[in-house]
């Protein structure tokens, strides 16, 4: 039997040599999906057919001698929040059913003149709300380490594609932890970039001054490459900073002595012991390196579930409320138009999504807007003055990614509250519009992939993917045990 | 800032009209406010759409930088500070607006505090003129009167969506009906002069909403009453009257006025009940995540204040300056509205009589534009013509009539062609005489200071010269007979 190679950026090297063809990976790796994908569920779609015109398309261009790029014949998958021209994107959503957008993301755009194969749209909670996705309108993704558990949230189905083997890379959006936990229960790494470095053009919005598009894959290396291939400047996202692609491959070699690693003295508490251990031989990993642990404080840090739970949901209320049927998606007919309206959007939206709107419309409601959705941004900008100070005497800082490793099916789903304590660590990043990263760091005892997160200032991805690529490292010099 | 207070000339039964306006306009960009679609009003429906445009999905407003410069001229043409702004979301339902929120400027508005010279001086204060996008627009069909209510289904054109607008909110200075028809008149004008609107009610690129209330002199403001659907400068001026009277009508009753929003009915000339204040939408504003805050900067700004063309009030005062006319006078109105002025100045800069080059433009050239068919020396040697005594009026007028027929022509030429000679004076005096003798009444009348009654003895005059006669020289003679 022949063997591939697995990573994305083995298989572009290989596809453009002309050693393999990105037929036979693109096969390969429908064939795992095949085999699995039933008991997983991480698509919501597979596009095969579309993928082995792609995939035949990037052969034909490597053997006329020219270049396909630098993702050539590399599958992947995407998130079902990001608009695929002529492709249906639901955002795991029976409002959205039936919608195929007349244009590509920018993502979708970029990483196909790389040379990338997209082989399907994975599942996620309904428009990206949740830690589980069980808040999909077409079913759970389970977690490919143990199917009796959740994949974690929102972006499940990227994070299992990866884990699954169904793709080297995937690529998911993170608007308060959805890459980076998913990651973590997964025993992938996930990355999500400093705000406005990934266009945000074509990516359904939940809250749009926190959604960031990021990378799923199996190494560090991988992350790094994809990021490289989808950031820099985009004029169709006005948020987007006006700078070139990240150079992040060039530091994954460097060591991390000398550097300054934060450990939060007072983070949130409530974290498994297992989680806790992993973060201290973290620690112990990187002080061996040569880094210096230094201790930081982040007084508000705790605040910001609290403050994110009423600024995601004001700006989803907002978003969510073009799902009218009157344009697109599904209609439930009525006698009038409010009517409609209201028919089509009982109909359309899941619970979650429906409290997440009430809870924003309240938030931002006169009389109201002072008390909740103000002092959300109040306490938006305190986290971010404590995580300035903090990073006056860290360069990077380090706390689990997810305080519990993957949960079972349906053991949080009726109770909301304890799920949003999931990304309790994950949170604050994304208020800040900071970059922070998941690394698979070892396993909990009953043999769940533990991550830890990464967390720099504001575009800070390079000294974060130093600090991630030595951990991974230290894991594969000591086999993981460590 | 300086604002005339209301001076209490006008009264409606004893009391004053308090009015301010909030102004429409839409921006003559190519382009829509945060997409590229084509900005272009009157064409097949749903033909300048995108992902923007429309809402879709994922979408995102990227800010049209032409739509800001215009806006910042609308902006120092009125006097305004231009500062840094945000855009904010502004939610509602409504089938023609696409996203379910107009992305607008709240509380920090690119341009405020400026304020509008009315042509007779007194000043209408501007509180903010800020941007915002425009809605698609709804045909209801079936049902009556073009209501959403009762009809069979509903067409929408987004064509019109995301156009970009600026909203000229005016402070409540505007004391009659008449200051408001002259405050959007000049609106209009400037608009048109900087280039940022065509600026035209009946087609909807300039829309007015007027907001009325009455009061005692020196009480307290009254509650006021939005009115909508003012469609034209003269419904504006009847809408505003009548709404005075009716809520005078109900104090007067002892009755309280209800703070709403009211329609204005042409066919029935009043305002009708659209929606009361308790109805009013609670627009959650909240500042728009996808946008950043726009900030021209000092460089951007100075040079947009220093590209403003003359705008119509300097171009009154330049007029009047040249031609001895009032500024706010009809005659240097009426020119500048029609972009004339530049072709007077020339007409007097080649030698020929500035107060009868005002008058001529204004009377002949209603048809002509901005540019003038009539070659520039062609009416000045017709003025110097007339002026020397070699045409009377009357024969000035004619053969400006064949000037501007043939677009241009020699004035002499044609002089000689209609047969016109003048009169040599002592054949005049003949003529004057004999009419003096002819009418010793009229002339009595004349004499004891009956002004009037010089009438008759010039038209008499008149007659007999055969139309030959120079009106002015008349008079002329009639005032030295009577001594």
């Amino acid at each position: 039997m022949v063997s591939f190679p697995s990573s994305a950026f083995d298989i572009a090297e290989a596809v453009r040599s002309g050693s393999v063809k990105a037929a036979a990976i693109l096969e390969d790796h429908l064939g795992r999906i095949a085999e699995r994908e039933a008991d997983i569920h991480a698509f919501n779609l597979v596009t095969a057919d579309a993928a082995r015109v792609i995939a035949a398309r990037v052969d034909d261009v490597v053997a006329a001698g020219h270049d396909p790029g630098p993702l050539a014949g590399v599958p992947i998958a995407l998130k079902d929040n990001m608009c695929t021209r002529g492709v249906p994107t639901t955002c795991s959503s029976r409002i959205l059913e039936g919608w195929k957008p007349p244009y590509d993301a920018t993502v979708v755009s970029r990483l196909a003149e790389l040379g990338a194969v997209f082989v399907g749209k994975t599942n996620l909670d309904e428009f990206a709300m949740g830690s589980s996705t069980e808040n999909s309108a077409f079913g759970v993704t389970l977690n490919p380490r143990d199917t009796s558990r959740v994949a974690g949230g929102s972006s499940g189905g990227s994070a299992a594609a990866v884990a699954a083997a169904f793709a080297p890379v995937s690529l998911g959006s993170d608007t308060g932890g959805s890459i980076r936990q998913p990651a973590a229960l997964c025993g992938v790494v996930g990355v999500k970039p400093t705000y406005g470095t990934v266009s945000r053009y074509g990516l359904v919005a939940f809250a749009s001054s926190l959604d960031q598009i990021g990378p799923f894959s199996v190494d560090v290396r991988d992350s790094a490459l994809i990021l490289e291939s989808i950031s820099g400047h985009d004029p169709l996202d006005s948020t987007s900073i006006p700078q070139g692609p990240l150079d992040l491959l060039s530091v994954l070699d460097q060591d991390v002595k000398g550097m300054r690693i934060g450990r939060i003295t007072d983070m949130p508490e409530g974290a498994d012991p297992d989680v806790l251990g992993r973060l201290e031989a973290a620690f112990d990993a990187l002080r061996a390196a040569g880094a210096t642990i230094v201790d930081v404080e982040l007084p508000t840090l705790k605040y910001g579930i609290t403050a994110y739970y009423l600024i995601a949901p004001a700006e989803a209320s907002s978003n969510l409320a073009r799902y009218d049927g009157v344009r697109y998606g599904r209609r439930v007919d009525s006698v009038d138009t409010n009517s409609m309206y209201m028919a089509t959007r009982a109909a359309g939206f899941g619970d979650e999504v429906k409290r997440r709107i009430m809870l924003g419309t309240y938030a931002l409601s006169a009389g109201y807007y002072d008390a909740y959705y103000g002092k959300a941004l109040k306490v938006r900008r305190l986290i971010s003055d404590d995580f300035a100070r903090a990073y006056g005497k860290a360069d990077v800082l380090l706390t689990p990614t997810s305080p519990i490793p993957a949960f079972n099916v349906g053991e949080k789903a009726d109770d909301p509250l304890a799920m949003y304590l999931c990304d309790v660590y994950t949170i604050p990043t994304n208020l800040a519009g900071h970059p922070a990263m998941s690394v698979p760091f070892g396993d909990s005892r009953d043999g769940l992939p533990i991550g830890v997160q990464v967390m720099a200032s504001t575009l800070g991805e390079r000294p974060m993917f130093k600090v991630a690529a030595a951990l991974e490292r230290h894991m594969v010099a000591t086999g993981g045990r460590s | 800032m300086e604002v005339a207070p209301n001076d209490g000339s006008y009264l409606i039964d004893g009391y004053e009209v308090v009015c301010g306006l909030e102004v429409h306009v839409e921006l003559a960009t190519a382009t829509k406010l945060f997409s590229a679609s084509a900005n272009r009003f009157g064409d097949e429906p749903n033909t300048h759409i995108d992902p923007v445009t429309l809402g879709l999905p994922g979408a995102l407003p990227v800010l049209n930088r032409r739509a800001v410069e215009l806006a910042m001229r609308i902006g120092l043409a009125l006097n305004c500070t231009v500062q840094p702004s945000t855009f904010h979301r502004k939610n509602y339902f409504y089938p023609d607006m696409p996203k379910a929120y107009q992305i607008s400027q709240y509380d920090q508005p690119l341009n405020i505090d400026g304020w509008l010279e009315l042509p007779g001086g007194k000043r209408i204060g501007i509180e903010r003129a800020h941007l915002e996008e425009d809605t698609g627009k709804s045909t209801h069909v079936g049902g009556t009167g073009g209501r959403i209510h009762g009809s069979d289904h509903s067409l929408i054109d987004f064509n019109r969506a995301g156009v970009p607008l600026v909203e000229i909110v005016g402070r409540p200075d505007i004391a009659s009906p008449d200051e408001a028809k002259q405050y959007v008149t000049e609106l209009r004008q400037i608009l048109v002069a900087i280039g940022a609107s065509d600026a035209k009610m009946e087609e909807g690129s300039m829309r007015c909403d007027a907001n009325v209330s009455v009061r005692k002199p020196g009480s307290p403001l009254g509650t006021r009453c939005e009115i909508k659907n003012v469609n034209s400068v003269r419904s504006l001026g009847r809408a505003i009257e009548y709404e005075a009277r009716r809520q005078i009508a109900l104090v007067e009753a002892g009755e309280s006025i209800r703070q709403e929003t009211r329609h204005w009915d042409e066919s029935d000339g009043r305002t009708h009940t659209l929606r009361s204040k308790e109805d009013a939408d609670d627009y959650r504003y909240f500042l728009e995540p996808d946008l950043v805050p726009l900030d021209p900067g000092a460089e951007w700004i100075e040079a947009v204040r220093a590209a403003l063309p003359l705008l119509p009030r300097e171009r009154r005062v330049r007029l009047s300056r040249a031609t001895g006319a009032a500024a706010d006078g009809e005659a240097v109105m009426v020119v500048v509205e029609r972009g004339q002025d530049d072709y007077v100045l020339a007409v007097t800069e080649s030698g020929a009589d500035p107060a009868r080059a005002l008058v001529h433009v204004k009377e002949a050239y209603a048809e002509q534009g901005a540019r003038p068919s009539v070659p520039v020396l062609d009416l000045a040697r017709m003025i110097t013509m007339e002026v020397s005594g070699t045409l009377t009026s009357t024969q000035a007028k004619i053969v400006l009539a064949e000037l501007v027929a043939n677009g241009g022509g020699d004035a002499e030429a044609i002089a000689t062609a209609k047969g016109f000679e003048a009169l040599d004076t002592s054949a005049l005096e003949a003529i004057v005489d004999d009419a003096i003798a002819a009418q010793p009444a009229a002339w009595a009348k004349y004499c004891a200071g009956e002004e009037k009654a010089m009438g008759a003895l010039v038209g008499a005059i008149m007659k007999a010269s055969k139309g030959k006669a120079d009106g002015r020289i008349v008079t002329a003679l009639l005032q030295s007979r009577r001594g």
